[in-house]
């Protein structure tokens, strides 16, 4: 095609955000390093969420060292269904889903099934690190699997998709909805194969989506399409977003919000380095939005104005100005 | 604001580099390119040992003056001990260090600097020597005549002489005269004092010389031996091992005889090692010698002034940097993935022992066997520490199995393998597996390519020449290095891989 300087220049006129950016332009100017455990390990995210009122899915337990492994099956015993995650995991790396147990048979949202044994070796490896950043000893949480909201049923392949908000110093400034494909074995993270589409900001409708770099208007797996739908409770999502900014203290933050079908939206995470590929799926850049959030930062003080404000510049038709 | 702070650092910091480094070329005349060919050298030995607690002496063989090298500078250092030099007719100059009383570990240096000489002396006769034929047993003796009076028959000289004599111990059969003489483990050191011996039983003055081969940065350099028999009024050499002439130019005698290079009294665990160097003494010498005492000084405090040993040791440290850049470059300005930050330049180190085609081939073999020990392992569901403890174990197993089988094909490349550093390929599968089973094949092929392409690219930008000599001769340069460094620690443009990702959105 074009070089890559011509390339680059059009980037730059779209507002498009490069890695180096993000790291050197926001998450190292916002996000005081202090914070970063607040993000990072879940039980704490859940505990700072759970005392602000914001809900998050219900904890069940937490197997903090290898002797208590042996007892997950008691502890397991009480729920018909749960998800076994790392507190320290990175992108969604050592999750399990599991949709259904009977006395020493799991079935895991990819329709696999572990045995007693399995699932055990899966949390003793949880606790030994390998899925935490930077391989640090972790701890392995249990928590309440999201029944989630058939909304987004006829474009999901298994597993539970999420809405993912970029907030910029308290503002919603790009939301995404990530669903899981085949591909992605049930989860809604992009790099494992899900899809992830576009939100107006200003509606809550979804647009085109994004699969590996692509732009995509159907669901690979369940052939639907996926713009137009509507996401139920958007305002409350909105508000969620904005008020995480208070929550964690962070600048530059990535929410993962799921949307259950009787608790409405819970948070399941959040991200003190949330990715770009959201700027794919909305076909827009984040830096013109994020630029117009530092240029009004002063008037942005309160939770209502930092929504109508991303609902007045974000809305779907260009990007922000 | 930030930014402002940045380049006045970054550009300081290359001003200091450009400054010192425009001073020491323009005002010293220090050599910009490496030299094809120095003809002067830095030789050191160090003499380490145990001392007993009483008097203790060090006795050294100095390099003699030849017809091919002449020693211009030698310096000892060896804090509190007293040195006295003595020649030892038919030997060479031998110095002794002593002292009262030492305790501990003594640690004695000799450094020299060598310069080929031209070939004036060719007038001087040498003393004739006497001849006293070795002492042997009845059988030693009788087998030791016969190889001489074979030799004899058909040598017209003392040179054709010395060459049969050589010629028969290196072609020695089991069990024949020439291989009772040599003994059980022949070697090349051994071959030599026969030669001589038979020299000697043929009345022909003979010895035996030790002496190195010049190697540029060798650090633990060996002493090789040859014979030098007495005709015509001087001593000329043989070379059992036939070196071509231009191998012969870094030959440096040492000294004759059987004795060993360092004889001690007064201590235990002896450890001598010598290093050789090729100088840049010469260029920066006559720089110098027009020069105030503040720039000598500063050439004293410099790198030049550190000892030999590690003098190479910095050779190999300071070129890390060039890797590290080029890494720092490929990871934020083109957007390379790699397994871990600076496994690349890790890689790249280990190369520098075993060459690049080597390196990538046992490199991949290694951690190909050791994916496919990992990933049975991954059926065992052991727990982290214990698999990766297995691991290393397995990966010490591979490379010591490779080393084998390489040195048994003749492959010597093989035996430098040894060098990679277990750990990092540890974590290297380690990883790899993790990134298999979490993103699949195509992501951990892509991040080991990565890695090791990097590493590759690391290793070609720091062998090379011109990169070891300017960082050597000028480590100001580093400033340099980490202004760049530290500026594109603020470059937030795109990564080269980004414009691929983010095509769909240039529009």
């Amino acid at each position: 095609m074009n070089g890559p300087f011509h390339t680059a220049e059009r980037l730059r006129r779209n507002g498009v955000m490069g890695i180096n950016q993000r790291n050197g332009d926001y998450t190292l100017i916002y996000n005081s390093r202090a914070r970063y455990p607040l993000v990072d390990d879940k039980i704490l995210t859940k505990e700072l969420a759970a005392r602000a009122g914001v809900a998050v899915p219900e904890l069940y337990g937490v197997v903090e060292i290898q002797r208590e492994v042996r007892h997950l099956p008691q502890l397991l015993e009480r729920h018909r269904d749960f998800v076994v995650k790392p507190a320290r995991g990175s992108q969604g790396d050592g999750i399990i889903v599991v949709t259904w147990h009977s006395r020493a048979l799991y079935r895991v949202a990819d329709g696999s099934t572990l045995d007693e044994e399995e699932l055990c070796f899966h949390v003793s490896n949880v606790l030994s690190g390998i899925y935490s950043l930077g391989g640090q000893i972790d701890k392995a949480l249990i928590e309440y699997r999201v029944n989630f909201d058939p909304v987004f049923e006829a474009i999901t392949y298994r597993g539970v998709p999420d809405v993912r908000i970029i907030v910029l110093l308290g503002v919603p400034v790009m939301a995404m909805v990530r669903l899981p494909t085949r591909l992605s074995g049930g989860k809604a993270n992009l790099h494992q194969g899900a899809i992830g589409t576009g939100v107006d900001m200003a509606t809550g409708k979804t647009l085109n989506a994004v699969w590996r770099s692509a732009v995509v208007t159907e669901h690979p797996d369940t052939g639907n399409p996926v713009a137009g739908i509507q996401i139920p409770k958007w305002d409350t999502l909105l508000d969620m977003a904005a008020r995480s900014y208070e929550l964690t203290g962070l600048g530059y933050q990535g929410i993962d919000i799921v949307l259950d079908r009787d608790k409405g939206p819970l948070i399941l995470e959040l991200n003190a380095r949330p990715g770009l590929a959201i700027q794919i799926a909305n076909q827009a850049g984040l830096r013109t939005r994020l630029e117009a959030v530092t240029r009004h930062r002063a008037e942005l003080t309160t939770v209502a104005d930092r929504v109508a404000f991303a609902k007045r510049r974000f809305a779907a038709t260009g990007g922000g100005e | 604001m930030k930014r402002a702070h940045l380049y006045v650092l970054s550009g300081l910091l290359a001003a200091i580099a450009a400054a010192l480094f425009l001073y020491k070329v323009l005002i010293f005349g220090f050599p910009l390119k490496p030299e094809q060919r120095t003809d002067v050298w830095r030789v050191e030995v160090q003499i380490r040992f145990e001392a007993d607690g009483g008097p203790a002496k060090a006795e050294l063989y100095l390099p003699g003056r030849t017809d091919a090298f002449t020693v211009v500078d030698q310096s000892f250092v060896s804090p509190g001990y007293g040195i006295t030099t003595e020649r030892h007719p038919g030997r060479g100059m031998r110095a002794a260090f002593s002292i009262r009383e030492a305790r501990g570990t003594q640690t004695l240096y000799y450094r020299a600097v060598v310069q080929r000489g031209r070939a004036n002396s060719a007038t001087e006769r040498d003393p004739q020597p006497e001849v006293t034929p070795p002492k042997r047993e009845d059988a030693e003796q009788a087998a030791a005549q016969a190889i001489v009076k074979a030799a004899l028959q058909q040598s017209a000289d003392a040179a054709t002489l010395a060459a049969l004599l050589v010629k028969r111990l290196n072609q020695a059969m089991p069990g024949d005269e020439a291989s009772f003489l040599l003994g059980p483990r022949p070697n090349s050191r051994r071959l030599a004092s026969v030669a001589v011996g038979l020299l000697q039983t043929a009345g022909v003055p003979a010895r035996v010389v030790n002496g190195l081969i010049l190697v540029p940065e060798r650090r633990d350099a060996q002493f090789v031996r040859w014979l030098e028999y007495y005709a015509g009024g001087r001593w000329r050499p043989h070379y059992p091992a036939e070196p071509t002439v231009e191998a012969l130019r870094y030959y440096l005698p040492w000294w004759r005889g059987r004795g060993a290079l360092v004889q001690l009294s007064g201590g235990t665990a002896l450890d001598p090692r010598v290093s050789t160097n090729r100088s840049y003494e010469l260029a920066i010498h006559t720089a110098l010698t027009q020069q105030r005492e503040l720039e000598k000084k500063l050439i004293e405090f410099s790198l030049f002034g550190l000892p030999l040993q590690v003098q190479a040791l910095f050779r190999t440290l300071l070129v890390i940097p060039a890797g590290i850049l080029l890494l720092v470059i490929l990871r934020n300005i083109v957007g390379v993935k790699t397994f871990g930050t600076f496994m690349p330049v890790l890689i790249a180190l280990s190369f520098r022992q075993t060459g690049l085609i080597w390196g990538l081939l046992f490199f991949s073999v290694v951690v190909a066997l050791g994916l496919a020990v990992r990933f049975y392992l991954e059926r065992l569901k052991l727990l982290l520490v214990p698999r990766v403890a297995a691991v290393v174990i397995v990966v010490i197993l591979i490379l010591a199995g490779l080393t084998v089988i390489s040195f048994r094909l003749g492959l010597e490349r093989g035996l430098s393998i040894g060098l990679f550093p277990i750990v990092i390929l540890t974590f290297t599968i380690e990883r790899m597996t993790l990134v298999w089973e979490e993103r699949g094949p195509r992501e951990a092929l892509q991040q080991g390519l990565g890695s090791i392409l990097v590493g590759a690219l690391c290793y070609l930008v720091m062998s090379l020449r011109t990169v070891e000599h300017l960082l050597f001769v000028f480590p100001e340069l580093l400033l340099a290095v980490l202004a760049i460094t530290l500026l594109i620690g603020r470059y937030t443009g795109y990564r080269l891989t980004e414009l691929r990702r983010f095509k769909v959105l240039a529009r």
